[in-house]
């Protein structure tokens, strides 16, 4: 088995809404190997996004471990979890996220602001990214000028092209038809299996499961089942 | 810079919005740049008086008329060089509207404790030899085409003739410059002779409404003016001497305080402009907490957030206040051409770097608040909409 790139050690996550403690996340394991592509399932409020924010770096929790990398990033400051994210995860949502005022170039571009890489880097990178993508020739163009499809494939460049050691996915298809859904997730399946990607997504569709190298249930906050797919 | 483009783009995100608030912020620094040139002219009369002249007036009024027999004692007392008469004509040409300084003056002493005024020798010596004759700015005879030889009939506003009748023809037989360009604000003016106008008045033959002094040394103007009044002390005509930079910040404080009322007036569009200014920087951040919290999720900090919102409300300010004085550049000349001995208005250095500055605080103070709670924002909530 390969080396564990995500662990989680007794990871709990707590809300309080008013006098209320909600428990979103009951104490939890997770090893996630390298080059992983693995699908988080699970009904609505099974706490599957929760997980997701934790791996990401995008939230804390209440209680365990987190490791990403061979780092604790439960333990990094603010700042110091931002530029973590900034140079080991890439994010992918299930609405894109691309800001509109920007073309799908500076819309790639915008993790690479945060390295100290030139103009003429970063626009190297872009255009690898957007290759990689399929979407060489539409780097021009605005996300309101772009299909879903495309605004999700331009999302992938972004999350890419930092080359992090992780993507994130936050159900990628959830918005798109059958089809164009097949078609980003082959994507994921071939940055994972060509270019050595850890994928980590949480979807609600079986289909897109299906494209994941592992699949992990969740309910009520647990992990019920996990399983490697054919 | 590399994040200018994030900048720009985030103001073009609504234009019509951005347009409407940079044009209300460049209404705002036109004002400024108007009314800090209008100031910085008023100061300038001041600034630029000789400080070998003294000016002697009535003790209670510039409007006290004083004995013509008060110029020969002042000139009669050690120190002083040479002493001018002088009145306020107060007419005007044509129009009323055609309002500008007209001085009677004695001509030989008055121009020779000038000599910031210029004008050719055989002109200088005409007006010396002709009792009708006037001198008029430059920029006076570009304005109203006069040229040497005009004939220029004044309508009297204080003066009526000893005959009677208020109009009053000058043979204009000189037009004068300044020395230095920047005081031909402060020299829009006519110059006729005190002895004909002296002459031809029907009431306040032989006295002056003033009369200016040229000390020998300008150490020792202060001492001058004391003795002049000293000798004047307990007649009926009593006077009050001041150097000529000081009465004519005197004259400026009859007008008020131009300082203070520009100030006042800055200060309300400016406070104004803040709420104005504010709520459209709140509004646009409420708008973008979405991409904000993407930004966030790419690994921008919270510095970082800070830094791109004030930099979006520098941004707009610094460009709107240029654009504002740029107008103000242009509104100027037209400003200038109807407020008469204000015609050198310009948009001076220390108005650009003070609008500026207003700028920066500006920018500051309203792009604070929402640039505190975009870096405040918890991404996983902004993500879910909350």
């Amino acid at each position: 088995m390969s080396e564990a790139i995500v662990s989680l050690r007794g990871v709990t996550k707590n809300y309080t809404r008013g006098k209320q403690k909600i428990e979103v996340l009951q104490p939890l394991d997770l090893q996630i190997s390298q080059g992983d592509f693995l699908a988080l399932m699970g009904p609505s409020g099974s706490g599957k996004t929760t997980l997701l924010n934790l791996i990401g770096g995008l939230d804390q929790p209440s209680s365990g471990e987190v490791n990403v990398g061979g780092q604790r990033i439960d333990q990094l400051s603010s700042r110091a979890l931002a530029q973590w994210r900034s140079h080991h995860v890439g994010f992918v949502f299930q609405f894109y996220n691309l800001l509109g005022v920007l073309s799908a170039e500076k819309n790639v571009e915008l993790p690479l602001l945060l390295t100290s890489l030139s103009k003429a880097q970063r626009a190297k990178h872009v255009a690898t990214a957007l290759e990689i993508v399929g979407l060489g020739d539409r780097a021009k163009h605005k996300p309101s000028e772009l299909s879903g499809g495309q605004a999700q494939r331009v999302a992938i460049a972004r999350a890419l092209v930092a080359d992090p050691t992780l993507l994130v996915c936050d159900e990628p298809t959830g918005d798109l038809d059958r089809k164009t859904a097949d078609e980003i997730l082959g994507l994921l399946q071939t940055l994972n299996r060509e270019h050595g990607k850890t994928i980590v997504m949480v979807t609600h569709d079986p289909k897109a499961a299906e494209y994941a190298t592992h699949q992990l249930h969740m309910d009520k906050g647990r992990l019920i089942e996990q399983s490697a797919n054919a | 810079m590399k994040y200018f483009p994030l900048i720009w783009a985030a103001l073009g995100r609504r234009k019509p919005r951005t347009i409407l608030t940079g044009l209300s912020i460049a209404i705002a620094f036109l004002l400024y740049g108007m009314l800090n040139a209008v100031n910085v002219a008023f100061n300038y009369g001041a600034e630029m008086s000789g400080v070998d002249r003294l000016v002697t007036t009535g003790r209670y009024s510039i409007t006290q008329i004083l004995p013509y027999g008060h110029a020969h004692q002042i000139r009669s007392l050690p120190g002083v060089t040479s002493v001018a008469a002088s009145d306020w004509f107060g007419g005007y040409y044509q129009d009323q509207r055609n309002f500008f300084p007209q001085f009677a003056v004695e001509q030989e002493e008055y121009l020779g404790m000038y000599p910031e005024i210029v004008l050719p020798e055989q002109e200088k010596q005409a007006f010396f030899t002709t009792r009708t004759g006037a001198l008029v700015a430059k920029t006076l005879a570009d304005r109203y085409h006069w040229k040497v030889g005009d004939k220029i009939p004044m309508q009297a506003g204080i003066w009526p003739l000893k005959g009677g009748g208020n109009v009053w023809t000058f043979d204009l037989v000189g037009i004068f410059d300044t020395a230095n360009p920047k005081d031909r604000g402060q020299y829009e003016m006519m110059l006729i002779r005190h002895d004909y106008f002296d002459e031809a008045r029907q009431f306040g033959t032989g006295t002056a409404g003033w009369y200016v002094s040229k000390v020998k040394h300008p150490s020792e103007a202060g001492t001058l003016a004391k003795l002049i009044d000293n000798t004047f002390a307990n007649s009926p005509n009593e006077t009050r001497t001041d150097t000529e930079k000081a009465f004519n910040q005197s004259f400026m404080k009859q007008l008020g305080d131009i300082g203070l009322i520009i100030s006042s007036i800055l200060g309300a569009v400016f406070f104004t402009l803040l709420f104005l200014t504010g709520n459209t920087m709140m509004q646009s951040v409420r708008e973008r907490i979405p991409e904000l919290a993407v930004l966030k999720t790419l690994g921008y900090t919270d510095p970082l957030i800070l830094a791109l919102v004030l930099g979006e409300a520098l941004l707009l300010t610094l460009i709107s206040a240029l654009l504002g004085l740029a107008m103000a550049t242009m509104v100027l000349p037209s400003l200038a051409s109807q407020l008469p001995g204000l015609s050198g208005l310009t948009i001076t250095l220390p108005t650009i770097y003070g609008a500026l500055g207003v700028a920066v605080l500006l920018s500051f103070i309203v792009g604070l608040p929402p640039a505190l709670r975009a870096m405040r924002l918890n991404i996983v909530d902004a993500l879910m909409g909350h």
